[in-house]
């Protein structure tokens, strides 16, 4: 064993760095590499078609969008010839709607979806009952369920709530659900030969084995949350982005339109970024999983 | 230090006698998968003895039913027809008593080789605290992985993971253990050290172990009895005891004595492996 001990030592010539340093080293190190760069042509890419497009050579319909030098003169100015800028109160009320809507929902939908998905994965007779009636609701589209839930809830809150949460509850339940059935059988069969109690088991196997699977859907599932959140403030809202895109649609100011959108689309990335970070932190195994096949 | 050193040195893993290893008995055990009509019987009226305190190899073609017989006797299955005895009493589902050490590996992947070696104390809630802590630890550095306590098994070696999972039956004190093609999947090289390290774990607890493989050679090297079945629905055609001295020594292999066992294993092996190749073809 000396010999190994001696491999692991000589890993550590270098001290590692601390605070800032560290940081500094990382962004060297991510800049040294080729992704940044690709991801930077994308980008611009992108941005420089849709100036070809809207203001460059003004293509026929695309005139009547604004191009990203419209666009970005009146989301960055202090006074906005179309009311919606990073200076106006309103842009971050419709934000902080947004935002405190998906917290809601989100959270909502996981605390049920998950322990309902495990329960099902784990037990036979609680499948039997639930699947079924899920996998015929499931397939019925968010917009279908707009009348139902202004119909049945009080105000605008509520069914705009209800329809964010019930989409995004379909995925994790059933991510959860298939994470269970993708648990080795031979890590139950261990536990049970080690003498674990039923409980034991679903909390040492089948929770920490269906992880991966339950973070995958809930990065579906925020994502989720966040178009039927907005398809449901479109019809039934009073504030928020979708509410925002709607409304500037209705009045014919296509500005505050396209700002509402990419705001959603930022967002909606690091909310997603958010719940994978949380995931990576959670299950260092599989980080370390990953690592070793090279991924 | 090497492997042998490592498993001769450990002084307070057991103290060996005939009271820590049960006799496990297959009386006419009988099963079959599928449906009905179908009736694809994988054991026919097997009756195997495993006498307490000996290492029995079970060697047959591969899919004969090998591993339903290690379900059987872990207590995972049930048999359609017949019982399973240990210490001539009926077993019910699985138990400390009999360890499993599974194909390929089966430590879990969420939990540090630490926590999978104490898992099965602390879910029975016998142990706990520092005395299990010492105890886990001890037995690692015993088996050589006292650097990688805290590692998850992806980040250790084939013959690591194997050695762990050997830790991990080992500290619940069972009086059988059952290898299920435990080495399978090592490298040759691995495989020989794990096999010199699982006999001098042997030749010291005298625990009862049936250990299940398809390789003649490694059957000889280990086997007090070894038992060679045939092809499916699975019978017992012949059990050989293996007379070779203990403690045993690769050299071992390459005596007269240990050729005509082979020979012997492997006539009976070749014939029933060709009647399942007709079938195949």
């Amino acid at each position: 064993m000396s010999a190994s001990s001696q491999a692991t030592n000589g890993q550590n010539k270098i001290a590692k760095p601390q605070g800032f340093d560290l940081l500094i080293y990382r962004v060297k190190k991510y800049f040294g590499r080729l992704d940044p760069y690709l991801t930077i042509l994308g980008i611009g890419l992108w941005l420089f078609t849709y100036w070809v497009l809207c203001e460059g050579l003004q293509v026929w319909r695309f005139t009547k969008l604004p191009g990203p030098v419209a666009v970005s003169k009146d989301w960055f100015s202090t006074t906005p010839f179309q009311g919606i800028s990073i200076f106006t109160a309103e842009y971050y009320d419709h934000i902080a709607v947004s935002c405190r809507r998906i917290l809601i929902a989100f959270g909502i939908a996981t605390a049920l979806g998950v322990p309902l998905g495990l329960f099902m994965g784990w037990s036979r007779s609680i499948r039997d009952y639930i699947f079924p009636l899920i996998e015929v609701l499931r397939p019925i589209p968010i917009l279908a369920w707009v009348p139902l839930s202004i119909l049945l809830l009080p105000g605008f809150e509520w069914p705009v709530l209800f329809l964010a949460t019930l989409a995004s509850f379909f995925v994790t339940t059933l991510n959860a659900m298939l994470g269970v059935d993708s648990i080795d059988e031979e890590y139950f069969r261990a536990a049970g030969c080690l003498g674990s109690s039923r409980w034991d088991v679903f909390m040492n196997v089948v929770v920490p084995g269906a992880l991966p699977f339950i973070f995958t859907g809930l990065q579906i599932s925020i994502g989720v949350a966040w178009f039927s959140l907005v398809a449901a403030e479109m019809v039934s809202g009073d504030l928020g982005l979708g509410y925002l895109i709607v409304d500037a649609y209705m009045n014919n100011v296509t500005v505050p339109m396209v700002i509402a959108m990419i705001t959603l689309g930022f967002i909606g990335y690091f909310s997603s970024a958010l719940v994978r970070m949380l995931g990576n932190k959670l299950m260092a195994w599989h980080v370390k999983e990953l690592n070793q096949q090279g991924r | 230090m090497s492997l042998r050193d490592f498993a001769r040195s450990k002084d307070n893993l057991n103290n060996s006698g005939l009271n820590n290893a049960s006799s496990v008995t297959l009386r006419d055990v009988s099963k079959s998968y599928g449906e009905e009509w179908l009736s694809d019987d994988v054991l026919k009226d097997v009756s195997i003895d495993f006498p307490a305190g000996e290492l029995t190899v079970i060697v047959g073609p591969s899919g004969c039913g090998k591993s339903t017989l290690v379900n059987l006797m872990a207590g995972f299955e049930q048999p359609d027809k017949g019982q399973v005895l240990v210490n001539g009493e009926v077993i019910h589902g699985p138990a400390k008593d009999r360890m499993v050490v599974f194909q390929e590996t089966a430590l879990i992947p969420w939990q540090t080789t630490f926590e999978n070696v104490i898992f099965g104390p602390k879910m029975r809630g016998e142990k706990s605290g520092k005395a299990l802590k010492d105890e886990a630890e001890a037995l690692l550095v015993k088996v050589g992985l006292g650097e990688f306590i805290h590692k998850y098994p992806i980040q250790l070696s084939g013959g690591m993971q194997r050695r762990a999972e050997l830790a991990r039956a080992l500290i619940n004190e069972p009086t059988v253990m059952i290898m299920d093609e435990p080495f399978r999947g090592l490298d040759a090289m691995s495989r020989s050290l794990m096999q010199e390290f699982f006999l001098d774990l042997f030749e010291e607890n005298k625990k009862t172990n049936i250990f299940v493989t398809s390789e003649v050679d490694e059957a000889i090297f280990l086997a007090d009895n070894l038992v060679i079945l045939s092809n499916k629905p699975t019978t017992v055609q012949k059990v050989l005891k293996i007379k070779l001295p203990r403690p045993r020594d690769y050299k071992m292999l390459t005596s007269a004595e240990a050729f005509e066992y082979k020979r012997e294993a492997l006539e009976l092996l070749h014939d029933e492996a060709m009647k399942s190749f007709a079938v195949l073809k």
